[in-house]
């Protein structure tokens, strides 16, 4: 008896896709390996340490800040009795519908030299100039640190809080009973226990920050991915970005592994429905501190920047807009819909190869075809064009050899290289959902269909698929609202008259005028906002 | 009878087809770097007036790049810059052909194109140093930018920003490299703050006392004043002339060309000989409050009553041939950090 299926197809498919998502990114190697030395001397021997310097900076505070954000508030929600507790269960996922360049926008305005905030401070203290006061400076390294971090950190606090709220109720028990109190239990026992959760979700935050693009320039922050530009664009070299780009690749790659490291160490989680009943309770100052920092996250994740955007978009409405708006509106949900679908297709295939396959390495391409989600946007771009430019010029001289009109660029030059694009990047989440999803399928399930005849395909369509049904829409959702926010590789692959609604705001933004691509944002967090419905949803079922 | 009507089908097809053809080939693809929301109601005049319809893809960076990769495919016709080095370096990496157009070639002033007709600006803008208003009236030049004086009280953007990078090759071009370096860390000494927002950001900054000088285009003086919500800060500054006692201000251009392997190429061109024409100049002027480039065309009464001024008349090509090394220095003066 054996699960492998009989035709080589399902191997063939799995390589042959996980390989397509990732050969672009090989070209972008191997044009590394032309790059050009002076100018790579020369950016080292200037700028490239601060660039690397900064870029681990950002990592570090940003990785701090989601770590104290997201451990803290799912500990108070479900440990303590903190105000409006059940509420603040899901609003604290609010904030990950906002994309990061938009409060970055928002909070500029707010609390900068010249914002209402420290208006209003100098009226008061009737302070002249910058001089006579100290006011945190948000444009700087740690203000993008921390606006990356106030919409990043519900990736910590859902898988954290998952792992506190799945937690053996018998291991807490036994601590309790041998003289722990609840603060020492949670410090010494559920704290250590959620530290793979901690790890994952702190690594894939990191991916995110490494990847920005948009928060970072407009802070006037230079990381690495500034390096990238200015060396493609500045100076002219490709091979030479390439090159920085592949440095940029390195960090990420380490970051995955300890990763996946991490994930291993996950096994002595018991997935357990029972609820932890016992709550610590706070009293008088400590339930205040405790309310404050909770409602203080979803308020400025969320609430405040929502609030802001619904004013700018009351204010600055004009129906002239509306065109624009539905059109690239239009464009972000076809892009985002494909992304979507084909992302967790592929999923679905990797997964269920890795799982039911006993071909050697079969694990590989669900792996290979996640490291898409560490390359930064713009880097993606130029490996699409350097891999489907040249594509695209075969495809005219031949359709032009068999006597047609030559088709332009069908590859390149169309949407097909953005949702190619997005694909690779948000392949990964899909991935890992999917891959969760089945983790909770017992191993005897796979087997027992087989033992009573059952063949693989059928196994598959009646026993597999059916129980992935809610994990696909899930990811699904998931790469759909990311590749919504998606921005620097669409902004360098678009075609002509083709606007999503993320470069519509980004051109908005880099003019210094959100207020009048505010509506698209709202749409932006609007449909951000429905996969976490959604999940909430789910989860009350249970 | 059956066949009549196969006839007359096909007659009325063979009758519609050409007008279907010429209608499916009015059409012109514009690469720019100008924001879309600038040149649209350029475009919608053009449009109007010519039934041809403009598509526009805004590249903010890497047109070059894209035109290249694209190659003899590019549905690219015309290309729009924001500065002069972005133009030649469309040229040097033969991205753009010759124009044959005698309508533009006497448009615009002889050292304003290219010698070879591949380039040609369409309007021309000042690198202005805006001063606070409490400082009065006060003579200033580039140079003096690095003057300890100004110690703390100085704001610009990005100094990779093409209108800085530009600036700082014609400071090469005059000065040379080594001094040239010497001139960037002292006004990199002088900042208030790290480089960073947008050339308006600026003079918002001095509006709020945050510093006392600036670095501007010429144009943004003008949009600001005519914008409800900036006009205060436009009403904090003075604009300044830099250089008026040496070489004069440095100038720099907003151009076009014609893309290399154009498929429409007739419909590029009658969209650049629009661009020069005396209507399409006239809406720069008066909407963009640049300075148009085509003789007799009046700036806007706004522009005009900051009175005239002397231009660097160092060629534009050689502030182009500075741009790498400029870039050079500005990451060795560490400008951005």
């Amino acid at each position: 008896m054996t699960l492998t299926p009989k035709r080589p197809i399902w191997a063939l498919s799995s390589w042959l896709f996980a390989l397509a998502l990732m050969a672009p990114v090989a070209v972008m190697i191997w044009s590394a390996s032309s790059a050009n030395h002076d100018t790579f001397l020369h950016l080292w021997q200037t700028v490239l340490p601060d660039y690397i310097i900064n870029t681990l900076l950002l990592g570090g505070y940003v990785v701090l800040l989601v770590i104290c954000f997201g451990v803290i508030s799912a500990a108070l929600v479900t440990r303590t009795n903190v105000y409006g507790r059940k509420m603040l269960r899901w609003l604290l996922l609010l904030p990950l519908a906002m994309p990061a360049y938009v409060i970055a926008y928002i909070y500029t305005d707010l609390f900068d030299y010249a914002g209402p905030v420290q208006r209003f401070l100098r009226d008061i203290f009737a302070w002249q100039s910058p001089q006579d006061y100290w006011f945190f400076d948000i444009r700087s390294l740690f203000g993008a640190a921390l606006m990356i971090a106030l919409v990043l950190f519900p990736y910590v606090y859902m898988l954290v809080r998952t792992a506190f709220e799945c937690q053996d109720p018998q291991m807490i028990r036994a601590a309790r009973s041998l003289g722990l109190n609840a603060r020492q239990t949670f410090f010494k026992v559920s704290l250590p226990l959620a530290r793979p959760a901690i790890a994952i979700s702190a690594s894939l935050v990191l991916m995110e920050t490494l990847a920005d693009f948009a928060t970072v320039q407009y802070f006037a922050v230079n990381t690495l991915t500034t390096a990238i530009y200015d060396t493609w664009l500045e100076y002219g070299e490709l091979s030479t970005a390439n090159a920085i780009a592949s440095v940029l690749l390195i960090f990420v790659l380490i970051v995955l592994v300890s990763e996946q490291r991490a994930r291993a160490k996950q096994s002595h989680q018991v997935n357990s429905r029972q609820h932890i009943e016992h709550v610590y309770t706070l009293t008088g100052i400590e339930q205040i501190a405790a309310s404050a920092f909770c409602w203080g996250l979803v308020v400025f994740g969320f609430l405040l920047p929502c609030g802001i955007l619904l004013d700018m978009a009351w204010r600055y409405f004009d129906v002239e807009q509306f065109n624009t708006l539905l059109s690239s509106g239009l464009n972000s949900l076809e892009v985002s819909f494909y992304v979507a679908s084909i992302a967790s297709v592929l999923a679905l295939l990797f997964v269920l190869f890795r799982r039911l396959s006993q071909v050697k390495l079969s694990a590989l391409p669900l792996k290979i075809s996640g490291l898409g989600y560490a390359i930064p946007g713009t880097v993606l771009a130029m490996a699409m064009l350097a891999t489907f430019g040249p594509l695209d010029h075969v495809i005219n001289d031949l359709a032009v050899q068999f006597g047609f009109n030559a088709p332009g660029l069908v590859l390149s030059g169309s949407a097909f290289a953005i949702v190619f694009a997005l694909v690779t990047r948000f392949s990964a989440i899909a991935n890992g959902t999917i891959a969760s999803g089945v983790e909770q399928i017992p191993q005897s399930l796979d087997y027992a269909p087989a033992s009573l005849g059952v063949g693989l395909w059928q196994t598959i369509r009646q026993v597999h698929i059916p129980l992935l049904k809610s994990s696909f829409v899930v990811a699904w959702l998931l790469v759909f609202v990311e590749a919504m926010k998606e921005l620097p590789a669409v902004l360098v692959l678009r075609p002509f008259n083709f606007d999503t609604l993320s470069t519509h705001i980004y051109q908005m933004i880099s003019d210094e005028r959100l207020e009048q691509g505010a509506i698209g944002a709202i749409l932006i967090v609007a449909f951000g906002l429905i996969p976490i419905v959604i999940l909430n949803k789910k989860e009350k079922n249970h | 009878m059956f066949k009549k009507t196969l006839i007359n089908s096909a007659l009325a097809i063979c009758a519609i087809l050409p007008t279907f053809l010429a209608q499916a080939g009015e059409e012109v693809n514009v690469y720019s770097y100008r924001q879309a929301n600038l040149v649209k109601p350029l475009f919608d005049v053009f449009t109007d007036q010519t039934g041809v319809k403009v598509n526009v893809v805004f590249a903010k960076k890497g047109m070059a790049e894209r035109l290249a990769r694209e190659g003899i495919h590019s549905p690219a016709d015309v290309l729009l810059t924001t500065d002069i080095s972005r133009l030649i370096e469309l040229k040097d990496k033969g991205l753009v052909q010759r124009v044959d157009s005698s309508t533009i070639e006497q448009a615009v002033p002889a050292h304003l194109q290219a010698e070879d007709d591949t380039w040609f600006a369409l309007t021309t803008r000042v690198r202005n140093i805006y001063s606070s208003k409490r400082l009065g009236d006060i003579d200033i030049s580039y140079e003096d930018l690095a003057d300890k004086k100004w110690q703390g009280r100085i704001c610009t953007r990005s100094g990779k920003h093409p209108y800085t990078v530009a600036l700082v090759a014609s400071m090469i071009a005059h000065h040379g490299e080594t001094k040239t370096l010497e001139w960037l860390k002292g006004v990199k000494a002088n900042l208030a703050r790290k480089p960073q927002g947008n050339d308006r950001g600026q003079v918002q900054a001095i509006h709020q006392n945050l510093c006392d000088l600036s670095l501007g285009n010429s144009y943004y003086f003008g949009n600001m004043l005519t914008n409800k919500d900036q006009k205060e800060w436009a009403d904090a500054v003075n604009i300044n002339f830099p250089n008026q006692g040496d070489r004069g201000a440095h100038i720099n251009v907003s151009g076009v060309a014609l893309a290399k392997h154009a498929p429409n190429k007739a419909n590029a061109i009658k969209l650049m000989e629009f661009l020069v024409s005396e209507q399409a100049q006239q809406m720069y002027a008066e909407t963009n409050m640049e300075y148009p480039v085509r003789e007799g065309v009046k700036v806007s009464d706004l522009v005009a009553s900051w009175g005239k001024f002397k231009a660097d008349s160092l060629p534009l090509t050689e502030v182009a041939k500075n741009r790498k090394a400029a870039i050079k220095l500005l990451d060795q003066a560490k400008f951005d950090l």
